[in-house]
């Protein structure tokens, strides 16, 4: 696994090239719904970032060590002597991921929630409305089946979790300016709302796009 | 109660057409543009879809003395995350090609809007057999959005409708030789990202102006 440059890479794809929303079409809901306001746009964008970056680890952990085909094979090395008389080795568990991954992403943000209550007030008071919210957005849970789909590791991981937050933050603070400035603007009355801002959104997967020559 | 009398017909049809959850609720797109590069792979994605809806929508409807409302949300999630573990197992089974291409996008059929939307909305409150009916309405009404969307996509992006038959595939449809003599070419933007945004934002637009709907923003 190479280093530094390794993960610029990986950030760069997560952030632009592979943009979660733009490329992979994840989280659209809250989306297109939350892109009306610039203010609650940077709000879910910084909420999503936040447990994107939490949650992607920690599901990489319970995934290497619980989950994955060969993954308990720590059980037949207890210390102390302990054992438990099987072999772990084959034990494949890797098909309650979906169940054990959603459950530990609204844990996450139940506990996240409950931090920033106790510790930030002014943070809590910002975000805290969107962090229901993101428990069921598609692209948390989007991050975890992707790394370990790609197989990564531990940084890699944390790296490509930050950065799909990232790039959730500015597909999702583009669009709202975009729809911000068209407020005033002469758009046929049934293609008002989401019509629109679907086709704006294609606009902006299609300037992101060009990203896509870079080769890092 | 009776099968086809005008109440089931209307929860059927509403979201087909005036109510659809994706085009007029809005619910559901995540998962929705993803898969519709290819007509197959939105056909599986709809079945999919559908067993997963009519069967969480009458299990918890089922249930729905027994769940204290506080903690209903861990309780839906956790019923349809078993019911889209089984589907995925089912497809990684029997249609594995298939499971590869739809990679994490059989997954999130959990955090689909539609699923936790209807459970919320309708199967808490309603019969099986009522519940039962709403799924299948919209099952069907996303399935609509998607296999339109695919078509096109399918259709001027790569030129043929190719269903998989296990060899070269089963030509559905394909445009005529005679455009390409006169100098039209694929669109090979429809089958990347942007193009999805595209049709779709035009399909909502047709869709609400056949219904009259509109959004104040």
């Amino acid at each position: 696994m190479g280093g530094f440059e390794d993960y610029l890479s990986i950030f760069t794809k997560a952030v632009f090239i592979e943009n979660i929303v733009l490329a992979y079409f994840l989280g659209l809901c809250s989306f297109l719904a939350i892109s009306k306001s610039i203010d609650a746009s940077v709000g879910i964008g910084m909420a999503v970032v936040v447990v994107l970056t939490i949650t992607a680890p920690i599901n990489w952990f319970i995934y290497e060590f619980l989950l994955a085909k060969g993954a308990l094979v720590w059980l037949n090395h207890l210390p102390y002597g302990l054992s438990l008389s099987y072999d772990f080795s084959n034990t494949d568990l890797s098909f309650l991921k979906l169940i054990v991954f959603i459950s530990v992403i609204a844990a996450m943000v139940q506990l996240v929630e409950m931090f920033m209550e106790r510790f930030s007030q002014s943070l809590y008071n910002s975000l805290g409305i969107f962090l229901p919210l993101i428990a069921v957005n598609c692209s948390i849970l989007g991050g975890s089946l992707f790394m370990v789909e790609r197989e990564y590791d531990v940084t890699q991981t944390i790296v490509y979790g930050f950065g799909s937050g990232v790039g959730f933050f500015l597909a999702i603070v583009a669009l709202a300016s975009v729809r911000y400035r068209l407020r005033y603007s002469n758009i046929p009355p049934r293609l008002r709302g989401v019509g629109m801002a679907m086709l704006l959104t294609g606009l902006l997967s299609m300037a992101f796009m060009a990203f896509s020559g870079i080769d890092l | 109660m009776e099968l086809f009398n005008s109440e089931s017909k209307k929860i059927i049809n509403d979201p087909i057409n005036v109510n659809n959850p994706i085009s007029l609720q809005v619910l559901g797109i995540c998962s929705a543009l993803a898969v519709t590069i290819r007509l197959d792979q939105a056909i599986i994605m709809t079945l999919a879809v559908i067993f997963v809806l009519c069967s969480s929508n009458v299990i918890l409807s089922l249930i729905r003395d027994y769940i204290p409302s506080r903690v209903r949300i861990v309780i839906m999630l956790s019923v349809i995350a078993s019911l889209v573990s089984v589907v995925d197992e089912l497809l990684q089974a029997y249609l594995y090609d298939m499971s590869k291409q739809l990679s994490v996008f059989v997954g999130l059929i959990i955090t689909n809007c539609i699923i936790m939307g209807r459970a919320e909305a309708f199967a808490l409150k309603n019969g099986p057999s009522k519940a039962f009916l709403d799924g299948l309405g919209n099952g069907l009404g996303y399935g609509m959005i998607i296999i339109i969307v695919s078509f096109f996509r399918e259709l001027f992006g790569a030129g043929t409708i190719t269903l998989p038959d296990g060899g070269a595939g089963y030509v559905l449809f394909s445009i005529p030789e005679a455009w390409y003599a006169a100098g039209y070419e694929n669109i090979g933007l429809l089958v990347l990202s942007p193009g999805a945004f595209f049709i779709l934002g035009l399909v909502i637009w047709t869709q609400r102006e056949i219904f009259g709907i509109e959004e104040g923003e």
